[in-house]
């Protein structure tokens, strides 16, 4: 899986540069999100702006990534979320779980 | 083959980079059928997320020590619904034991069956002679 990955101010950001996450990548996108956990980040963000289509494991690895950013108090948010994407976390009410901005730039001066 | 009227019969290897070449060709095939223009891209979307989601299924329950299994998928168009069926060759399993996702757990498996669920009018799962078979079908028209 492609991920752009910067630290900008306290908060590294995971840029997924797929058109998809699926069951073909969605394991790297979990495996990384708890190396950068590990490798003591305070605060996670990922970009979804390039994602159109996200399944079920995707959905799974962000859940993933969030428990394990709660369980070091570590902060986790997604930014950029498009509106296929969304329906997703809307069908599964998981909008209500993650903290969800519009953009990346509104994600980091949260 | 499918006998529809209209039909695609697909097979790919068992691997999950072919998930995004059988959900392509979903969507294509979502968007040349004769549906309202502002319900096309939600129909071409969530025959994506079905037929992804059945393909991996299908991959994860096809025998494990064969790399040279395959999936088969047939796609068909008839009398006002789609229908797709996706077959597998593994031990299967029992659809019906399969309970609706409890939204409120925040489990990072179990989703699969109930996006399939959610996006489409029926779904069943049997044994024919060609292996195991997801079928699923939508009212199109």
């Amino acid at each position: 899986m492609r991920v752009a990955k910067e630290v900008r101010d306290d908060r590294t950001v995971l840029s997924i540069q797929e058109d998809r996450i699926d069951a073909h990548n969605s394991g790297e996108l979990k495996d990384l999100v708890l190396k950068t956990l590990e490798g003591g980040a305070q605060g996670v963000v990922i970009d979804l702006a390039r994602v159109q289509f996200i399944d079920s494991s995707g959905l799974g690895a962000l859940l993933s990534g969030y428990k394990n950013a709660s369980l070091r108090s570590s902060g986790f948010a997604l930014a950029g979320l498009q509106p296929r994407v969304r329906s997703m976390f809307e069908l599964t009410r998981l909008h209500r779980v993650f903290d969800i901005y519009p953009s990346l730039q509104l994600a980091l001066s949260a | 083959m499918c006998e529809t009227i209209v039909n695609l019969d697909i097979v790919v290897p068992n691997q999950t980079r072919y998930l995004r070449l059988v959900g392509a060709i979903a969507e294509q095939l979502a968007k040349e059928l004769d549906v309202k223009e502002d319900q096309r891209d939600t129909l071409a979307y969530h025959l994506n997320l079905a037929l992804t989601e059945a393909v991996a299924n299908a991959i994860q329950y096809s025998a494990p020590t064969d790399s040279n299994d395959t999936v088969r998928i047939c796609l068909a168009v008839d009398d006002g619904y789609l229908s797709v069926r996706v077959f597998d060759h593994g031990g299967g399993f029992d659809l019906d034991a399969v309970p609706w996702t409890d939204l409120d757990e925040l489990r990072e498996r179990g989703r699969g069956i109930f996006f399939i669920r959610s996006v489409m009018d029926s779904v069943q799962y049997h044994k024919t002679e060609s292996g195991n078979v997801l079928e699923m079908r939508k009212k199109i028209a």
